[in-house]
């Protein structure tokens, strides 16, 4: 007895300390539909899973954003369900998915509480699925290197010190050196669902145009050159579901279209 | 209950009274049969590759929102294949047997035709040719980075059906 009292004491919440009783909040149920698929039992087809939470018995994140929500799933009701998740702020990117038909991050998508539909969660789309809602990005990572993302000069500034640019030659990087590289742009993009083994994508492109762009690299021309073949850039059709659905409101459609237009001006 | 497990102590309470029902009852229960195997560091590539062997590929195109990007993406294409096939289909067909496909008996069958299915018709024809040519002129724009971002494919892609839905029924209506 005196342990359901210690524990008592310990969940007390801040309604059960005062003295007047406190409204109960209406129960707001909400389905989450959720893929599934383990590795484990690697013959089972994916299936969809549904949860039902009480939007207003949760805790004050839980309520309104779809990482909480898959937390207080994960902590409460089925440990085994399995997603990437790090800063919760929209900066890793860690947890990119589809959430009802679009990509973007759990972190920053609001949980839809008027509808009263169910929210469907599945992982970033036609990729390879290591669990639940992780997808292999090996691939992914794999392109981004093949640009050689970093800074390439081979003159360092006599004096020792840094690269100068202008203000205008920094200008033109605003808008892709953003990326946090999430990979929602390229895995919504149905020439990266159909040609992903030879096309770069999106979210890769972009960055191969940041250091295209920026005035402190001096292998502008390698750079280009190797986009300049049928399948690394120009399977990209301009069907903008990139910018779309970026959750960092990056533009990389506009990005592509420059290189396109530099190559075709060279 | 619920302050129990608030706190988390359910698994340690149930523990606590499995153990004094089991010291209780003469049977013994089972062994549970969890077999471990160790494995060198070396395997780990090899599970790997195996596992990937089997993953499956998340679901895609019957997923994804339809969106004002990709759907009309896809309607482009669709009506250029269709066009052209038909220009290519016309074209052949009339180098086979040109007595049977040229001008005259094109028209000769068309004015036999009951009014409905010539209307039809001519709304069959339109609106995708209408489609293709204003998207192309969209896709050109975008070439020329104009319009170029999100408010611009959303404001080009309505201005799009709509001159489409107008000409569509200017061109029936000829």
């Amino acid at each position: 007895m005196s342990l359901s009292r210690l524990a008592r004491s310990f969940s007390s919440s801040a309604a059960r300390r005062l003295a007047t009783p406190v409204a109960q909040k209406p129960v707001l149920n909400k389905e989450f539909k959720i893929y599934r698929w383990n590795p484990d039992e690697p013959a089972t087809k994916p299936t969809l899973q549904s949860y039902t939470i009480d939007l207003n018995q949760t805790g004050p994140m839980a309520s309104i954003r779809i990482l909480d929500a898959l937390i207080k799933i994960k902590n409460e009701m089925d440990p085994t369900l399995t997603f990437r998740r790090s800063c919760r702020e929209g900066i890793c990117g860690s947890c990119a998915m589809n959430i009802d038909g679009q990509n973007t991050l759990a972190c920053l998508c609001r949980i839809d509480r008027e509808s009263g539909k169910d929210t469907k969660i599945y992982p970033l789309p036609h990729m390879y699925v290591v669990k639940d809602l992780v997808p292999d990005l090996t691939l992914f990572y794999k392109q981004y290197k093949s640009i050689k993302p970093y800074l390439q000069n081979p003159n360092p500034p006599a004096d020792g010190t840094e690269f100068l640019q202008s203000v205008e030659d920094r200008k033109k990087l605003d808008g892709m050196y953003e990326c946090i590289l999430c990979a929602c742009c390229s895995t919504s993009c149905p020439s990266y669902w159909w040609n992903q083994d030879e096309y770069l994508g999106p979210a890769t492109l972009m960055q191969a145009y940041r250091w295209i762009a920026d005035s402190r690299d001096t292998q502008t021309a390698e750079r280009k050159e190797v986009l300049q073949n049928e399948m690394s850039l120009y399977r990209c059709h301009t069907i903008f579901n990139c910018s779309r659905t970026c959750p960092k409101g990056l533009n990389p459609a506009l990005a592509i279209a420059k290189i396109k237009l530099e190559l075709a001006a060279e | 209950m619920m302050s129990i497990r608030a706190v988390g102590l359910g698994a340690p309470l149930r523990q606590a009274m499995l153990s004094r029902a089991l010291a209780r009852s003469p049977v013994v229960l089972a062994k549970r049969n969890v077999q471990t195997e160790s494995q060198p560091p070396s395997a780990a590539i090899d599970i790997l590759n195996k596992q990937r062997l089997r993953r499956p590929t998340s679901p895609h195109m019957t997923i994804y929102q339809w969106q004002m990007t990709w759907i009309p993406s896809i309607v482009h294409r669709m009506t250029g294949g269709a066009l052209s096939g038909l220009l290519y289909g016309f074209s052949l067909a009339y180098l086979v047997a040109p007595g049977t496909f040229d001008s005259a008996h094109i028209v000769e069958f068309v004015a036999g035709l009951p009014d409905v299915v010539k209307y039809a018709g001519k709304a069959l024809f339109a609106a995708p040719l209408l489609f293709h040519s204003f998207n192309g002129v969209r896709h050109l724009s975008w070439d020329m980075i104009k319009f170029m971002n999100v408010k611009g494919m959303y404001q080009t892609g309505y201005t799009v059906l709509a001159a489409t839905a107008i000409g569509t029924v200017g061109l029936v209506l000829m």
